[in-house]
Formats: C-alpha cells, structure tokens, sequence
C-alpha cells in the first residue's frame, strides 16, 4: 500500500469521524432525523448533565457502549420508558451510534477515585465500600469502580448522578421493572437491599463532590 | 528452522527472575479444607465498631488498609496488579473465601512433605511471593507483615486455636466424573467472567489501579501461587463467582472454568529449578492438586511464564 493510499485512507476516516461527530451533536441539540425522535438536551439538559430534580440522568461522559446499549434496550422493550422508548425507536443506527460518541465525549464532572482502604463513617458508606456479604451484597465500588466512577463499557458511573435517577433505578432494579444488566448483575443485589439503603446509597453516590466541569 | 531450536532457550532466560529472592515458604502445596457453611451460620468476626481506639485499633486498620489496598500501599512488595482482597473476599471476613480467621488459628502449622514448621509471618510471605509476584517479601518483623498479622488476629477474635472452623479456605468441589473440559470453560468464561474481567483475562482497571483483578498474564498471580491448582480455582470459583453470585455455576462450570484461566500464561514459579520448567514440575507441581504447569496443551509448553 503507497503512503498516498494510506493518507487518503487517514484523511477519510478523519472525514467520516468529524461526520458522525457533527450527526451526534445535531441528533443531542436538534433531534433525529425521523418525526418522534426529540433533541436528547430537551430533558437532559444543555450540558447532557440531566435534571436533578425531575430525576433524568447525566448522559454526559457515560461509556459510548453504554449509552448504545441503554438506546439499543429502549428500542427493543429491554428497558422501558414510555418516553424513552418511543424516542428510542425514532432514531436510526447511525444517529444512535453517532449520539453515544457525542454524549460520551462531552465534559463530566470529574470525581476524584478514592482509596479501597477508606473508613466507611455511615451505614450507606459501609455498604458502598465494603458490601453487606452476610447478604451475598458486593461493595457497590467493585463494580463502578472507587467513588463510583464507572468501569468500562458496562458498569456505568454513580457519581455524578442525581439520587433521584438512582434511586429510582435501583428500585426499578428491585422490582424487576429493569432487567437489561449483563447476567442479573445489578437485579439481583438491588433486591437485597432495603428501602433506607436504596436511598442511603442513592445520596451517598449523588454527594459526592466533583470537580469543575472541563470546558 | 536453526533458529527455532534457540527458543526454548531463550524462554528459559527471560523466565528466571532478575534477582532471585529467597523463598519463605517453599512448600505451597494444598492443606485439607474442611466442607462448605453457609456465610449465616459460620463464624462471626469482629465489627470495627468493636475495635478500641488505642494503638492496637489503629494497627489492626493498618493491617486491613494494607489487605485492601495492597498494589497502593505496599507497591514494594506487589509484583502485579493484584490486592489480597481479590481473592479474600469481604475484607478477609467471607466463609469458603479463604477468610483470615480460618486461617490465623492454624499457624504455627507442621507439613509432613517438607518437615517443616511454618509461621503465619512465612504464610504471609508465600503470599507475597506467589499470589502478589512480588520477589522479596517484607520481612517477618517489617510493619506490613506485623499489621497484616493483627488484622488477622484480631478478625480470629474468640475462635479456637488449631481447630478447623468451618468454611475455612475454599472447601472443596469435587473433580466432575467426566473431568474437566477447556473448550466449555471458554465458553463458561465468555458468558459469565469477560463482563468484568475482560475478554482476555486482562481485569479492568480505573486510572493506573485494577477495579476487576487480572485473571492472567503479567499482573496476575504466578505459578506458584495456590491458585493455579485447577482444584483450588475451581473451589474459589464456586463458591464467590461471580461476584455476589457464589453457588450459581454448576461444579461442571466451576472446573472448566477453572481449567480455561489456568492454561492460560502467567509470571513464573518463583522457586524455577536451573532454570527448567521440567524440573519445577517434578519437584513442586507433579503433587500438587490438579495443575497443568509443565504439560502440553494444544501442542504449547504451559508454565514458559511471562513478565
């Protein structure tokens, strides 16, 4: 292969990425192409940092995979959501791939990793850091990783997220409203856990405090 | 084809160790584990509510800041990605995980094979060695083996001395009658580990620090390590894999699966004899539990060992 075929090559993957990167920003700020499917920053938010208050989640700076996932589910029934799902359904496979791109690169609040050897002060902590074994409960940290940051494509970030959307998918994972987790994961350790440890955890996760948003 | 006759040769080098340390505690090979208990009904440790606010409680967190974060705190001594918690779930506390106050009651304990009395400071060693590849251990009187021992201690708090509690070590799963199969075990691995311990066995890591350990390679345990007996493995798989999901694979599962990670590359034997893995097996593998160290799998050498 000449190394004129290979730059051509590089200048047109270059030209595609910035393609899709441009559908992905359009398909978050504008919506899909196709009627029914929404601008992702009408309810999550211009920043894709979510509204706390109304419970919907962060999308900013979640795993590509992840969120592709979540859409991919929303589509097929996997995961409900009256909204969602029909939203789901309006977009194309390039406009769900490009907007996971988009939303995956945009800036999130940085929560400093903590140490495994931190001291839980409270019973929430406890069950974050260490785990309620006695239950067959893991610490919520050896998945999501310290402070609950996220772990490759498929353990999503806690932090950074608002109780509300945590506790109500732990709950949802409680009822089995939610089942879309790799092999019963989350679905089974959320029905072990009580009502004061859902939102125990839901604040703890939702409190810690994060770094200045990158520009 | 000259050249290829160069490359046992050449793995036998890269293999041994760039200094090699003296090895603490040589015979590694398995002790009798007493059967299963549910988690409920086994002995209960300590809570660190208990703990007195006095120099012991301090040194006791010491010993579990140490037994949880390992790789951070004792870089040192660690020679992989691996923390004594990946294989001690629940901080050391969890029955049928190999739990600290299973163990500490047992030491100082005789092995026939060798004649040999060893201390839960050469315990801890071994552990060093083998499981953390981490070359020279702390010394028996250093403040890691010292602060590990009174976590240990103190999580023994009330249980008999020299008496096996139940759900000490990883009880035993019986070999399955068919014995045990690799290709099934990469299918059991694909479907039920790769979500958190990748595809490759490589663990998965946040910044510079493993959240899932790597099951093998260059930062996993060694060959030295217990837990490259297929038996052993098969045990601990059993009981607490996947995580929060212990008792869910059948024995079946548990074996292949346990005989797919352990074919797989992993740092050398420590106690490597003249270099030969022919001889290490002989001398340390050819007794010890079911293992494929030394034996040929698909026409490759396994226990060449990686750095």
């Amino acid at each position: 292969m000449s190394v004129e075929r290979v730059l051509m090559g590089g200048a047109l993957l270059l030209m595609l990425g910035s393609a899709q990167a441009l559908e992905g920003k359009k398909v978050f700020s504008e919506g899909g192409a196709q009627p029914g499917a929404a601008a992702c920053m009408a309810c999550h938010g211009a920043d894709g940092l979510g509204l706390a208050a109304a419970g919907f989640p962060r999308l900013a700076g979640l795993p590509a995979g992840y969120l592709s996932k979540q859409l991919h589910d929303f589509r097929s029934g996997a995961r409900s959501n009256p909204v969602m799902t029909s939203l789901a359904k309006a977009l194309t496979e390039e406009e769900i791939a490009a907007v996971s791109q988009t939303l995956a690169a945009m800036p999130a609040p940085v929560v400093p990793a903590g140490h495994r050897s931190a001291t839980p002060t409270n019973p929430a902590e406890k069950l974050a850091l260490q785990g309620a074994w006695e239950r067959q409960i893991p610490a919520c940290v050896s998945c999501h990783g310290p402070s609950g940051v996220g772990v490759g494509e498929a353990f999503p970030p806690l932090s950074g997220q608002s109780a509300a959307y945590l506790a109500a998918q732990l709950n949802a994972w409680r009822s089995g409203t939610r089942h879309n987790d790799p092999n019963d994961l989350m679905g089974h350790v959320a029905k072990s856990l009580t009502d004061d440890e859902v939102q125990g955890i839901a604040n703890y996760f939702a409190s810690l405090p994060g770094q200045e948003v990158k520009p | 084809m000259k050249k290829l006759s160069f490359a046992p040769v050449f793995v036998a080098l890269i293999s041994v160790p760039a200094w090699a340390a003296p090895i603490a505690m040589e015979d590694q090979s398995q002790l009798k584990v007493p059967a299963a208990v549910p988690a409920a009904t086994a002995f209960q440790p300590p809570q660190e509510s208990e703990l007195p606010d006095n120099a012991y409680g301090k040194l006791v967190m010491q010993g579990y800041a140490l037994f949880v974060d390992t790789k951070r705190l004792a870089p040192q001594f660690v020679g992989n990605g691996l923390n004594c918690s990946n294989c001690h779930l629940d901080q050391g506390r969890l029955a049928n995980s190999a739990p600290l106050w299973g163990a500490y009651p047992m030491y100082p304990a005789y092995r026939k094979k060798n004649d040999k009395v060893n201390t839960f400071a050469e315990r801890l060693q071994g552990c060093f060695q083998f499981s953390m590849n981490g070359g020279k251990p702390p010394a028996a009187d250093s403040h890691e083996i010292t602060a590990l021992s009174t976590y240990a201690y103190w999580l023994a708090s009330k249980a008999p001395l020299g008496v096996e509690l139940p759900g000490r070590g990883y009880p035993e799963v019986p070999q399955p009658a068919k014995g045990y199969n690799l290709a099934q075990g990469a299918e059991v691995y694909k479907a039920q580990c790769a979500v958190c311990h990748g595809a490759e066995g490589q663990g998965q890591k946040v910044g510079d620090n493993y959240v899932m350990p790597p099951l093998w390679g260059k930062d996993s345990y060694n060959w030295g390590a217990g837990m490259h007996r297929i038996n052993t493995a098969a045990s601990f798989i059993k009981h607490n894999m996947p995580l929060g999901k212990g008792g869910s694979l059948t024995d079946q599962q548990a074996w292949d699966v346990a005989a797919y990670v352990n074919r797989h590359e992993r740092p050398q034997d420590p106690r490597l004899v003249d270099g030969s893995v022919e001889k290490t097996r002989v001398k340390f593998h050819a007794n010890d539990g079911v293992n494929l160290y030394g034996q040929t799998v698909d026409g490759v050498l396994i226990g060449q060992g990686i750095r």
